[in-house]
Order: structure tokens, then sequence, then C-alpha cells
């Protein structure tokens, strides 16, 4: 939950778009560069699959759990998958304990489309007893320090946990409908990897992966996370301020460009898991 | 989980192997592998990151700063706050994010165990907020948060009349042993989560289930004294490691200058 309302001086703000108009930024990035990116692959060994990413000053934990019970009555031939995120107060002075908030929830809602739109996890494999039993699947993010873009630090955290999510083997028994929990260890079915593209919008200048100062000061905010074909999976606008045509435009190409390699890099980190993809 | 039959390994008939030693191999009074690291966040004034055998543990301090709400705040002394959290995933079974009872009156112990440390009566009108967020859970996590709190406050340059460490005692077939593992807290006949501050050798938390005789309970606390002076020691070596640290930055930085 975000408590009192962060004051930023006019100073600052005026400094951080006046470099903007020369093209720079206050950390010396490019516009469209992401900040550096660590990522640990499964640090937490009861979950069955995990991440922490380090995107610049912003730190985040996935954790996938996995278990067994019914069905959406809407979609008895899928599995579920939820996410879930939450902002804990010690992650920034800003945020305060209690039930989620709009921020947090949205960002959980958005990491959650991403997820979902893209067929990341393919549900239809994840029926055990079709309308009946199938694996439930909870991704968790934890955040831990908040210097901004916590969209697109939770979204790799999320892919990776459930890339590397190893979830036991079960028995179906068809007659009885009895499901046997097996002592062996089975891959979740992933049939894409979604990456957000999370841009600032300051004085009508865009940004990719903007750090806290920059989310402070910004007029919009928008996410646009992509498949690997290339497709859109998911878009938020967020923000008081208003996008334009154009401001979509530079953010597809810019996507197109920007996320191919952070996809990479989740590919390279659950390689060792998963094999090639 | 209905209609789950859960086929998994029993556990092992006894919780000590053949040799007379404990399942992870340690003996009665020795502790499992702990690491510790401060300074581990941007955000907080403080923030310490604890492993004691399996628990995975951060811990971050936020003040002394501002009370809100105002009518909260204390005339004489600062409001020392805690909240103790497990992440779902930090446990076999995801755990509900909402916080149950045991969270709460966790919280509350911890508090209480830290508080005696901090001179709370420099800071009237203002808090200090404690927060810990268990990642993974291995039994003795209050008592390792403790000592991660403790750190976090250290860190956060709360002023402190000595450190607080937590162990926690337990008895499983009978005997006494420090720092029960999550099997041998689930299969032990007993546990006594304590805390120290080991300078000044007062108990600051003392909790206690199970069956002990009181010869037991006397052995137990004196053992888990023993064990806090040893996780007090590396407490504070990563105090001095990370401080002589920051000291050379600035005397390298003041050079530069």
């Amino acid at each position: 939950m975000v408590g009192l309302s962060e004051v930023t001086s006019a100073i600052e703000r005026e400094h951080i778009s006046s470099l903007l108009v020369h093209g720079k930024r206050i950390d010396d990035r490019g516009l469209f560069e992401f900040r550096n990116i660590e990522v640990e692959v499964s640090p937490i060994e009861k979950a069955e699959g995990s991440a922490q990413v380090v995107l610049g000053g912003t730190k985040v934990v996935a954790g996938v759990k996995v278990d067994v019970g019914p069905p959406f009555s809407d979609t008895p031939n899928k599995g579920v998958l939820t996410c879930n995120a939450e902002l804990t107060p010690i992650a920034s002075p800003f945020f305060e304990s209690g039930p989620p908030d709009e921020q947090t929830v949205e960002l959980a809602r958005v990491v959650d489309r991403g997820i979902r739109e893209s067929k990341a996890v393919d549900l239809e494999k994840l029926v055990l007893i079709p309308g009946e039993k199938v694996r439930v699947c909870f991704v968790d993010v934890y955040v831990l320090d908040y210097d901004g873009n916590l969209f697109d630090a939770s979204e790799i955290a999320a892919s990776v946990a459930l890339m590397a999510a190893k979830v036991p083997e079960v028995e179906v028994n068809e007659d009885t409908g009895e499901i046997t929990v097996l002592d062996k260890k089975q891959l979740l079915p992933i049939s894409n990897i979604p990456v957000s593209a999370t841009f600032a919008k300051i004085d009508g200048v865009l940004v990719l992966d903007p750090c806290l100062k920059e989310e402070r000061v910004q007029d919009a905010r928008i996410t646009m996370t992509s498949t690997q074909e290339g497709n859109i999976c998911a878009f938020q606008k967020g923000g008081i301020g208003t996008i334009t045509l154009e401001d979509v435009d530079t953010v597809i190409e810019v996507v197109k460009e920007k996320a191919e390699p952070v996809r990479d890099l989740i590919r390279e980190l659950t390689k060792e898991v998963r094999g090639e993809i | 989980m209905n209609n789950v039959t859960l086929v998994r390994k029993e556990p092992s008939e006894s919780l000590f192997r053949e040799d007379g030693l404990r399942l992870d191999g340690r003996g009665l009074d020795e502790l499992r592998p702990i690491r510790m690291e401060v300074g581990v966040l941007n955000n907080a004034d403080g923030s310490a990151y604890v492993e004691h055998g399996k628990n995975k543990i951060v811990a971050a301090v936020y003040g002394p700063r501002e009370l809100h709400p105002k009518h909260l705040a204390l005339p004489d002394k600062a409001l020392v706050r805690c909240e103790y959290r497990m992440a779902t995933f930090s446990v076999e079974e995801r755990k509900s994010p909402a916080p149950g009872r045991r969270e709460v009156e966790l919280s509350k112990v911890i508090r209480e165990s830290l508080e005696p440390a901090i001179f709370v009566y420099k800071y009237p009108r203002a808090t200090i907020d404690v927060f810990v967020q268990i990642l993974q859970a291995d039994g003795g996590t209050r008592c390792a948060s403790i000592t991660a709190a403790a750190l976090a406050l250290a860190d956060a340059g709360v002023p402190m009349r000595d450190l607080v460490v937590g162990c926690a005692v337990g008895k499983i077939e009978g005997k006494v042993a420090v720092d029960l593992s999550d099997v041998e807290d689930k299969l032990g006949e007993g546990d006594i989560p304590m805390a120290l501050m080991p300078t000044k050798k007062v108990i600051t938390l003392l909790q206690s289930d199970g069956d002990f005789t009181p010869e037991e309970f006397k052995q137990a606390l004196e053992m888990g004294i023993a064990a806090c002076e040893k996780i007090y020691e590396m407490q504070r070596d990563i105090l001095i490691e990370r401080y002589s640290k920051v000291r050379e930055e600035v005397a390298e930085e003041q050079e530069e200058e």
C-alpha cells in the first residue's frame, strides 16, 4: 500500500526535463536503454520456482507455488494461473502494509496479463481431470527495493520463476479420480516468453525503464508487453497525462529492438533448467 | 487438496543418525550454517539479510522518522513498530498473503525483544519501524528475524545498548538440542525460542511449547545463551567488516578531495 505522498522539488523536475531536451538522462543512460539487469534463478528452494531480479536499484523476488484444485467453471479445460504482487513496506518509506491498493493491483494485473495473454504457460496442459482437477499456479511477486519500473522487473521475475519451476509429477487414476503425487519432478509447459517494456513520458519525451526520480515526475506511463513473435499481448497506459498515436508508434518501434535482448537473457538464464527454447 | 494422496518419502524413524549426530550431521550444541549481510537495500535506512540454515530473511528499518497517524505518538519516547511477514512461497504449502494470527503474535514478540536494546527516549514522538520479510522458512524464523532486525537497526544507526541475538533450543527424543531445524521442530517434543542482549546477558524473548522438566528447561537456557553468543560474534564481525569498508571508502574520498 502506498502511504504519504512524495514531494519532488521543482528544481529536480526542471533538471530532469532540461536534460531530456538534450536527449540526456540523470543517470547518463540513453533514452531507450534498460538499466543493468541481474537475475538470480531459484534462490528459494521451497518454492517450485523462484527468481530475484535486480533492475538498477529496484529489487523484486518472485515465487511460484503449484497446487491441485478445481478449475474455474467457465474454463473447465484449463489450469489456473494467478499473479499477485506485494509492495512490502521494506521497499520504500512510502509503502505501507495493508490490503493491496490500486498501485499493487495494477502491477499484479499487468504482469498477469503479459503472462496469460502471451500464453506463456500452456494452461491446457495443466488439466489433470477435465472439469474437476487442474494444477493451480500462484505467482507471487514481492518488491524489496523500489527504484522505479516495478512492471518490467516483476515481469522478468515472474517469467523466470515460472520457467525455472519444477513441479511434482502426478498420476491420475481415471476410474477413481484419485491423484497421486509422485517423487519425480517435471517442468511447467511454457510456450512463450513475454517481455514488458515500460516508458515514462516526461514533458513530451519518452524514456524506457524509468528510475524512481523519473517516475516521480512522469506525466504518463506506458507498459507494453510483447510476445516472442513480436506481437503485443498487453498494453497499459498509466498516470494522469496523455499519450499520442506517435507515442504508441515510438513504443512499438523501441520494443521491437529492446525486448529481444531481454528475452535472450531469460532464455540464457533458464537454459540450464529447460534446455534451449 | 481433496482426493490427493501424498506419496512422499517418509520422515526417517529417528531424528538421530546411527553415529549419534542429528540428521543434518550436527551435534546437540551445534548451530546450522549462518550467513549474514548488512546494508542490502538502498531505500531502507538500515537493512540486513540473514540465512540461518535454510531460513532466508530480509529485515529493514525505517527511522527514527515522523509518525503517522500522529495520535499514536508517545510524548516521551519513540514508538517501535515491527511487522513480521512470511512470503506466500516461503513454506511448503502456499501461505495466504494476508497476515495470520501467528504473524501478528510474532511481530509483537520480536518488537518486544528488540525495544529493550534501543535508546527510545532519545526520540520522543518519532517512530522506528522494523520490517521483517521471511523469504524462506526453515524452523526458528522468529529467532533469525531478531538477529537480522538487530543488524538492520545497527545499520540504520539507531543508538542501541547492545545487539540482540535470537536462537531456539528444543528437545528431540529426550535430548536438549540448540537451533532446531524444520523437521526437528515439527517432530520434536518441544521448542524454546529465546533472544539475548549478549553483552548485558539479559533475555529479551522467551517462549516455549512442548514438554520440558525444570532441569531440561534450565539446561536449554544455558545452551541457548551459549549459541546466541556464537551468533553474536558473527553479527559483530559482519558489522565491523561492513563499517571498516565504509570508513575506508570515506577516507579514500577525502584523500581525492
